[in-house]
């Protein structure tokens, strides 16, 4: 287990210093951000001065070892459009992001299992086509869409919930959080739904699918041929084979709920990394888009490595061949 | 005296599908009384297995009961709710499927799957069922049960997992276990092991067995009497002797006729003395390693990794126009044998010359090679490319070796499917309209279009129904007489080797053990093994 853990970290490192290379490579020839920061009027002799403060005139190989050490550090520069560091930017707009992730990768998670299940062992029911339905609207509708529709119905329309921003929030010095005040939480119930949408009705499919292959399989019909009540063969035996493969998918979406918020950010108008990244790429702020890229690959890789060992827990097979390839 | 444990009372099961009724099984009746074991057997499609499923309250939907009665001890069942039904199951009624590799949880320790089977069923503690389960599994013939309880499937063998599906089946003292094909995916002697530990079972606890399997040979060994099954319907039933020696019914006779046996000496020709002709497959000192799993930083040390000897320095050599058949047991490196004669793995060590010609020297070699050998393989369902139309799979090598163009492929497509007795006209249609029998010709009419010399034939029968296999087994003499092929044939079936081969050689653990004429061999065999497998197989004649 140790070895397999080491292992997988030491593959985390090197996928990381790709991540790393490529972020520094693609922004290093986005364009001259000397230009984009100075204005018309600026002189020549100023954004030369410029030029050599921020360190674009060394060479390359010196230019991405700073980047990597600083990096390091937790220093991925100073905003080139805010003029402020780059790790205090996202810092003060993760919690944000993270907080509205994490509600709508709960959800997702919680009712996609639930309905997956549900699903598949009633797949003949009413219900059943009902919601098999529904979740192709959630599979096919664009993100933007969905938002802009619960905006129009739920906030316009019925005026029941916020249709932008975090609303009140409480600060804990460097976490601000929204679950706290009654309007921060009426603020994160669209978008989160907004975002966990998607993944919840891609969720809900993966696992009917599995758990309707698992039900056919010969252990389950052996459990019920050994007299096993439904709630077990169900709950204990076929959930447990269903959600082995469920784990990956699941997780690498999880990912992209994190990573790729962007647009219902957008939509909402929500303060989290997504739209402080999407501000960025419009004035080429190639500092905050670096910092952004490695964020999510860390992101990525971090789920990677979970699901990795969630894996290894799960099905007792892969242990073996683990100790296997340890001799 | 008092009233059989099962009894079974022209039992109708339908399938009401949208093209209409498909009745599975039509009037079947049947008792078997307290410690007796019914052998049921029949062709796939009999409705062997529908009749465990129908007793046991298991019938995949749509398919019903439609009329007919069955009777547990005296009660009847069949129109049971199924919440009682359920309390049946496992209590009362056991039950063995054929497949132990997928019949257990793989998440599972086997004392979990034991202990809540135990405690569904039994008012006892964790800890009292703990105990019950190590005793069972003791029961069952696995050693030390104690140590074992905590392990996962996939670290038993297929045997021992037989052996602990065994275990389950009778964890609640069940008056009737339905055994449906326990050994099928068994090697022989394990299967013997299985066998005794069902027939112990029988005697001490006096439960009652429906066996039902497709291989004479096992009800021969274990049943009393034997139920003969055919489309849904019960052709005869008797005393296990009576029925082999004396079959009524003309479908018994042709399914016992066509049982091969290792008793009988083989149809094939007596092989000619030695050095009267010359070896056209030449096999000398054949071995395959294979690395298991070292680990990288060994590998980069270039340090030896953990190496499993599959194949263990094979030799024989085989005449032209004749069979050399290679039996083992699973695991015993036949199939890797087989792919490296075929060309498709490369051998760490060691020659194959066919006709005068080194398999693995020179890559010009290559096209005559895969010109010149051919395979056939085991599971006819998986070896032909599902989509794709026969006539394509067929005239595949054809194209690819450039043996004939634009019209003159289709003809010779149609002549292959002739010469496997097949009508030409089926070159249209895909796989899945065959049967197993059907493919496995349309196999070797795939093996024959690059007009080989020499065919490697990797358990060609094996999935077969026996009558079936008999058909494809006289198809591939004719064929080899017609047309002076070498066959190579790997077999895990003794009988089979016998009827067919004229020289046999038999692999154990990836060594040849003993090599020769099959008659010298199976009549009066000299290694230990070869004698334990001789005695594991179930033998009609015994019987009779």
């Amino acid at each position: 287990m140790f070895a397999f853990v080491l292992k997988r970290l030491f593959q985390s490192v090197i996928v990381m210093l790709v991540v790393a290379l490529i972020a520094f490579l693609i922004f290093r020839y986005v364009g001259d951000p000397i230009v984009s920061m100075a204005g018309v009027d600026t002189r020549l002799e100023d954004q030369e001065l410029m030029r050599e403060r921020l360190g674009l005139n060394d060479p390359f190989y010196v230019q991405f070892w700073n980047f990597l050490t600083n990096a390091l550090r937790g220093d991925f520069g100073i905003s080139y459009r805010l003029q402020q560091p780059v790790t205090r930017l996202i810092l003060d707009r993760l919690p944000a992001t993270l907080e509205l992730a994490f509600v709508s990768a709960t959800m997702a998670v919680v009712i996609g299992v639930l309905m997956g299940i549900f699903t598949a062992l009633r797949s003949r029911s009413f219900l059943s086509g009902v919601v098999m339905t529904l979740s192709l609207v959630g599979v096919s509708l664009p993100t933007f869409l969905i938002g802009i529709g619960l905006i129009y119905i739920f906030a316009v329309e019925l005026q029941w919930l916020p249709s932008n921003g975090r609303g009140a929030t409480v600060d804990f010095g460097w976490w601000r959080t929204g679950f706290l005040t009654e309007s921060g939480l009426r603020s994160l119930i669209l978008p989160a739904i907004t975002l966990s949408l998607f993944q919840m009705t891609l969720i809900m499919r993966l696992v009917r699918a599995e758990m309707m292959e698992v039900m056919r399989s010969d252990y389950i019909r052996f459990a019920r041929a050994r007299g096993l009540p439904d709630r077990i063969i169900n709950f204990r035996h076929a959930l447990k084979n269903t959600l082995v493969p469920v784990i990956t998918i699941t997780g690498l979406q999880l990912g992209s709920v994190i990573a790729f918020a962007i647009v219902t950010e957008t939509v909402f108008q929500w303060p989290g990394v997504g739209s402080l990244f999407i501000n960025s790429v419009q004035a080429v702020d190639v500092p905050v888009m670096a910092a952004y890229l490695m964020m999510v690959g860390l992101v990525f890789v971090t789920i990677n490595l979970i699901v990795d060992i969630l894996y290894y827990l799960v099905d007792p097979r892969l242990r073996v061949q683990g100790r296997a390839g340890g001799h | 005296m008092n009233a059989p444990v099962l009894s079974v009372r022209d039992l109708v099961v339908d399938f009401p599908l949208r093209r209409g009724n498909f009745r599975a099984l039509d009037g079947v009746s049947f008792d078997i009384a307290r410690g007796e074991v019914l052998g049921v057997v029949g062709e796939s499609g009999a409705g062997k297995s529908m009749t465990g499923s129908a007793v046991i309250g298991l019938l995949e939907p749509p398919g019903q009961i439609t009329s007919g009665e069955v009777h547990l001890s005296g009660a009847r069942i069949d129109t049971l709710p199924e919440e009682q039904m359920q309390h049946l199951r496992g209590k009362r009624i056991g039950m063995v499927m054929q497949d132990p590799l997928t019949s257990l949880n793989p998440l599972f320790t086997i004392g979990d799957q034991l202990v809540e089977t135990i405690r569904q069923h039994m008012p006892l503690t964790e800890s009292q069922a703990l105990e019950r389960a190590i005793s069972l599994l003791e029961e069952a013939g696995i050693p030390d049960a104690r140590q074992r309880i905590n392990a996962y499937p996939h670290q038993f063998s297929g045997g021992m997992r037989q052996r602990v599906v065994i275990a389950l089946a009778i964890a609640a003292d069940p008056e009737l276990v339905i055994a449906d094909e326990p050994t099928s995916a068994l090697d022989v002697s394990v299967q013997a092991q299985i066998i005794r530990v069902l027939k112990e079972l029988c005697q001490r606890r006096g439960t009652a067995i429906m066996l039902i399997t497709h291989d004479m040979g096992v009800i021969a060994q274990i049943a009393d009497r034997i139920m003969v099954m055919n489309a849904g319907k019960v052709v005869e039933t008797g005393p296990v002797a009576e029925i082999i020696r004396h079959p009524r019914e003309p479908y018994t006779k042709k399914l016992i006729g066509s049982i091969p046996t290792i008793a009988r000496s083989g149809d094939a020709p007596p092989p000619a003395p030695e050095d009267s002709a010359p070896a056209f497959v030449d096999v000398r000192g054949l071995t395959k390693d294979f690395d298991v799993g070292s680990r990288v930083i060994s590998r980069l040390l270039r340090r030896p990794g953990n190496v499993f000897r599959a194949v263990n320095d094979v030799s024989f050599r085989i005449r032209k126009g004749e069979t050399y058949g290679l039996v083992g047991e699973s695991g015993s490196g036949k199939s890797t044998c087989a792919r490296m004669i075929a060309g498709l793995i490369e051998p760490t060590a060691g020659r194959v010359v066919v006709n005068g010609m080194d398999v693995w020297s020179v890559s010009a070699a290559q096209r005559a090679r895969s010109r010149a050998v051919q395979m056939i393989f085991q599971d006819p369902y998986a070896s032909l490319n599902p989509r794709w139309r026969v006539g394509n799979i067929i005239a595949e090598p054809i194209r690819v070796l450039g043996l004939a163009r634009g019209s003159e492929v289709e003809d010779r497509v149609a002549d292959l499917l002739r010469k496997v007795r097949l009508d030409p006209v089926v070159m249209r249609k895909f796989p899945h309209e065959f049967s197993g029998g059907q493919r496995q010709r349309i196999a070797i009419a795939r093996a024959l279009s690059s007009q080989p010399e020499f065919i490697v034939c990797d358990e060609p029968t094996s999935a077969l129904d026996v009558s079936v296999q008999a058909q494809v087994l006289d198809l591939m003499s004719e064929l080899q007489s017609e047309f002076g092929l070498t066959y190579l044939l790997i077999s895990h079936n003794l009988a089979v080797i016998r009827q067919m081969a004229n020289d046999v050689g038999v692999l154990h653990r990836g060594v040849l053990v003993e090599s020769g004429p099959v008659d010298a061999i199976f009549d009066h065999p000299q290694a230990d093994y070869t004698k334990m497998l001789l005695d594991a197989v179930p033998d009609l004649a015994e019987v009779a």
